[in-house]
């Protein structure tokens, strides 16, 4: 029962934390969406975001010691780039590149020595 | 409409999927609660990181401001994505709490680089479906993993790269859109600054104030140069 208890305060504390962080911004900066600051900050920072993201998990999917040298992530990431650049199509650039990088890991074939 | 929500959605499919269903082998090898738990906090909760990071606090009986705090430094970056949905979300009505109840780095990814009609509350219900529609492969992820436990038979060692693969993919759709490398050069270089400095647990928070500061800095120096303040349109 205390088990129980403890679990569903668990989750509650959770999701009412991660709802905060979402709704701040809704709840102090309503009345200010003409601010040219805001407008600014609105047009920019998706994606300064983005590529953040891209760099950081880009980093993380990969193996950075002397022989693999981080290639098992970045030849897959640079052909999402290529691919995307040349048909547009998004689901084919992350297939592509996704089924690349699986085949990578998969195999060991970069992960030298391995 | 359902139809093109699906097609713009599927890459955060197989996103969802395949880190649900690692978070649903986590929750159900690493702690002894019932398998519909794990839906369960992917309806209530719906953060990828934080119910990773949940699973561990859980196991380790951590106390509940703990929780609190730990949850609210881990998903600190959700603060600036409401900032650029301000007057997307305005007039949203009921759905406007779920939008913002649903505001994960992914769905953010995809409100903000998808193209947009004038008909506000048109595109007000459609990115409702695309937030509904990704939570719904969220808990269907988390659901599949807590029963599967650890015998799937399928390798699917690295589909986690689908994410990867899709950040990239939008920042170049960004790009398109903005005509401008600026924020890009911006990110990855606050990104690589982070990585470099700071403790993996905070990389994100951290490259994500570098970068705000960052785009402060510009704001402040484009509206000295240029004293003129952008007219609005709308």
């Amino acid at each position: 029962m205390t088990e129980s208890y403890y679990l569903m305060a668990f989750i509650a504390v959770t999701a009412l934390a991660t709802f905060a962080t979402r709704v701040v911004p809704f709840l102090f900066f309503e009345r200010h969406t003409e601010h040219p600051l805001i407008k600014h900050l609105g047009r920019f920072l998706p994606a300064a975001v983005m590529a953040l993201l891209a760099t950081v998990f880009l980093q993380r999917s990969a193996s950075w010691d002397a022989d693999t040298l981080g290639l098992d992530a970045l030849i897959p990431g640079l052909l999402v780039v290529a691919v995307h650049l040349w048909r547009g199509n998004a689901l084919l650039s992350i297939a592509t590149g996704t089924v690349a990088y699986m085949a990578i890991q998969q195999t060991g074939m970069i992960v030298s020595g391995g | 409409m359902n139809q093109n929500v699906f097609k713009l959605t599927l890459p955060i499919l197989f996103g969802y999927l395949p880190l649900g269903t690692a978070f649903g082998v986590l929750f159900s090898t690493q702690l002894d609660y019932a398998w519909w738990i794990a839906p369960l906090m992917g309806l209530v909760i719906y953060a990828g990181a934080g119910q990773i990071l949940a699973v561990s606090l859980l196991a380790a009986n951590a106390g509940l401001l703990e929780v609190a705090v730990a949850m609210l430094v881990l998903n600190a970056r959700h603060l600036f994505y409401g900032l650029s949905l301000l007057g997307q979300f305005r007039g949203a009505g009921w759905r406007k709490g779920y939008l913002i109840f649903g505001l994960t780095d992914e769905t953010y990814s995809l409100l903000t680089s998808r193209a947009r009609s004038g008909d506000k509350h048109h595109e007000q219900e459609i990115d409702f479906r695309i937030t509904a529609f990704n939570q719904l492969y969220w808990i269907a992820g988390c659901a599949l993993g807590a029963l599967l436990g650890d015998w799937i038979a399928f390798d699917s060692t690295g589909i986690e790269f689908a994410l990867v693969a899709l950040f990239i993919v939008l920042t170049i759709e960004q790009f398109k859109a903005l005509r401008n490398t600026f924020p890009i050069w911006a990110g990855a270089l606050a990104a690589g600054a982070a990585m470099l400095l700071i403790p993996a647990t905070h990389q994100l928070i951290a490259a994500i104030a570098i970068v705000t500061a960052v785009l402060l800095i510009q704001y402040r120096y484009q509206s000295d140069s240029a004293l003129e303040p952008e007219v609005s349109h709308d």
